[in-house]
């Protein structure tokens, strides 16, 4: 078990990396603390793998260090740093027997076959795959591939991290859910540090305490979920989470007011800041129908089942909004109202209003 | 229920005909001859099981299939372990890859009569590059048309030459195949190489290498124009393999019916280790 640090790391895949763009990680600054849940969550290419690689040491980076507590292990090989790491498609060795499949780690470092038979049944009944431990690994289902794969890295008690990469994209929906509650369960008993690579936002938030939010190359924000949702710090984090993500819309501001399509619009407090591109933050979660004073067409209704998601039109501008009980009529003219404290202010991209009561 | 099955049979049609003038038609004149005794003039007398009961019993028969096991036995025994040693040497990934392919592929781009050529003025004890360089320069005694010894490692050399590269190519498929996910994981487990050959490597080649085995088996254990052309399956007997002794039999002799009764015998040979093989690893495939 480790406290992680990533020191001014940066990556380029590049031999001679020269403009910002060649970097796929560009200047990480960050600190897993010991036996923290967390999930990295952004767009395919936006760099988690690389991070993931660099962490476990499969790659070495361009620039910047990475300790485990305070050892330098930058220069190790994945196998010196004591990680662990589960891949996108369950890696498991086809002719060896489950209990073989999860001893081979512990085996390989030597350890002792008393102990390894000890380790192997904790870990498979943990897993639930205690009864299936003579039966050769490659006749298994998807699922229970990838959870040997897991196991294989839980079998050793004293690894640093545990590093999941996209561990959930071969398994069939309904045991995705089985499978993500096994891990939280997992990392409840186990309580080593994991890390939990994904782009699928469900996945982020039911799994971790933080996560990581990244947009090409860089951290754009880390938070609990419910920080994520309500306030995200950027405008990418706002539209990334969500379903359907945070409104952006255009607008223009005079002292600490904004105005959007000319009709002002109440923030949730005071702004910082000068200049650049302002635009309005507003979850479709908190935009009203039917109160307020913003003239809108509805252009399109979506029935997802427990509510309608509405997509009004503002001259070009698109607003969605989620209606719980009643949709209105597609072409209706309506009103639309933004409930004030959840409407949010963004300067070039990065939030730029206070909460009411915070700050002056 | 079945009369939507019919029009198949249009279909299948040209193929059965194909197959039956190109196979099914000259293996029942096999069948025709083996049971039958000729004096020319198109004259035929039944013979009945005659000629592969004599067969089956013939020293001269069992001579060449024990050299033709043999042959096999080695070259298998060769090609199957130095191609995929080469195959995992080989580059994965980068320029030197297409060359390293082109130089592979390259030797099984020669028709076999040329090889047999080849290899005989390369192994001359006179002018040959190596039978030279091993007589005169090394003062080693090489001569294949003196030595049976000298011949059989001609012979083995030149088929590991002309063939290891199928074996490297099917395994370098193979290979480039495997995730990398698979050799991180084995990174992360702290595998040795060993084992990543052991436990990776070798259990995702298992199918193209099935494939090599038997491709490589049918080829050699049917070898005649190589062989032929090197040795002529002399000294003596000595490099004689089944189908060269076939050949004897049939056009030096011109004796059809035991020579038609062999080839049914060879051919029997051959398809059922062939099928003996390939069932054996399916069925540990599905076990």
């Amino acid at each position: 078990m480790a406290k992680i640090t990533l020191s001014n790391l940066r990556h380029s895949y590049y031999p001679n990396p020269k403009v910002p763009e060649d970097y796929a990680l560009k200047e990480i600054d960050l600190t897993w603390d010991d036996g923290g849940a967390y999930a990295l969550l952004g767009p395919s290419g936006c760099g988690k793998t690389t991070l993931l690689n660099i962490i476990s040491g499969l790659l070495t980076p361009s620039e910047g260090r990475i300790l485990f507590d305070d050892a330098d292990v930058t220069a190790l090989p994945p196998d010196q740093r004591n990680i662990a790491q589960v891949f996108q498609f369950p890696v498991i060795y086809d002719t060896m027997t489950v209990y073989d499949n999860l001893a081979f780690p512990l085996r390989n470092r030597g350890v002792d076959e008393a102990t390894v038979t000890r380790r192997v049944n904790e870990i498979a009944e943990m897993l639930e795959v205690d009864d299936m431990l003579k039966r050769r690994a490659a006749g298994l289902s998807p699922d229970n591939k990838q959870k040997l794969s897991m196991g294989r890295g839980l079998v050793r008690d004293d690894v640093n991290v545990v590093m999941f990469d996209e561990p959930l994209t071969v398994i069939d929906p309904h045991l995705k859910w089985k499978l993500r509650s096994k891990l939280k369960e997992l990392h409840q008993r186990v309580r080593a540090t994991m890390i939990y690579v994904t782009h699928d936002q469900t996945e982020a938030m039911t799994f971790a305490d933080q996560v990581v939010v990244m947009q090409d190359g860089e951290i754009v924000q880390i938070g609990t979920p419910v920080e994520l949702f309500d306030r995200p710090t950027h405008t990418f984090v706002g539209h990334f989470i969500g379903s359907p993500g945070m409104n952006i819309l255009p607008c223009k501001v005079r002292g600490d007011q904004a105005f959007f399509n000319g009709q002002q619009v109440l923030l949730e407090g005071p702004t910082n800041g000068e200049g650049g591109i302002v635009e309005i933050g507003i979850r479709p979660e908190y935009v009203k129908i039917g109160v307020g004073d913003i003239e809108a067409q509805i252009s399109k209704i979506a029935d997802v089942g427990h509510h309608f998601v509405v997509e009004a039109r503002v001259g070009n501008t698109k607003i969605k909004a989620i209606v719980i009980g009643e949709a209105p009529e597609q072409g209706a003219t309506v009103t639309l109202g933004f409930r004030q404290n959840q409407t949010r202010l963004y300067r070039d991209g990065w939030i730029a209003s206070q909460a009411a009561g915070v700050g002056a | 229920m079945k009369k939507q099955y019919q029009k198949g049979w249009l279909f299948v049609t040209p193929v059965l005909l194909l197959v039956a003038f190109n196979a099914l038609i000259p293996m029942m004149t096999v069948v025709n001859y083996s049971v039958q005794e000729t004096f020319g003039n198109n004259l035929f007398f039944w013979e009945g099981m005659g000629w592969f009961e004599s067969l089956l019993n013939s020293d001269r028969f069992h001579a060449a299939l024990g050299r033709q096991f043999l042959f096999t036995g080695l070259i298998l025994a060769i090609e199957i372990p130095l191609g995929i040693m080469i195959a995992l040497a080989m580059p994965k990934e980068g320029f030197w890859v297409s060359i390293c392919l082109v130089l592979m592929a390259l030797p099984m781009l020669i028709p076999w009569n040329v090889v047999g050529a080849m290899w005989n003025i390369f192994t001359l004890p006179d002018i040959g590059l190596l039978g030279y360089l091993m007589n005169t320069t090394l003062g080693i005694e090489y001569n294949m048309t003196q030595s049976p010894f000298a011949a059989w490692v001609t012979i083995i050399i030149m088929d590991v030459w002309h063939w290891t590269s199928l074996v490297v190519l099917l395994s370098y498929a193979g290979l480039v195949a495997i995730p990398d996910a698979y050799y991180q994981a084995a990174k992360i487990d702290s595998a040795s190489s060993w084992a990543v050959f052991r436990y990776i490597q070798l259990p995702k080649m298992k199918q193209v290498l099935t494939i090599a085995i038997l491709l490589r088996f049918m080829d050699s254990f049917n070898i005649y124009t190589e062989v032929f052309v090197l040795t002529g399956g002399g000294p003596g007997n000595s490099t004689t393999l089944l189908s060269i002794d076939l050949v004897k039999i049939a056009l030096g002799q011109f004796d059809l019916g035991p020579a038609a009764a062999m080839s049914l015998i060879y051919f029997a040979i051959t398809l059922l280790v062939s099928w003996l093989f390939y069932t054996l690893m399916n069925k540990q495939d599905s076990n």
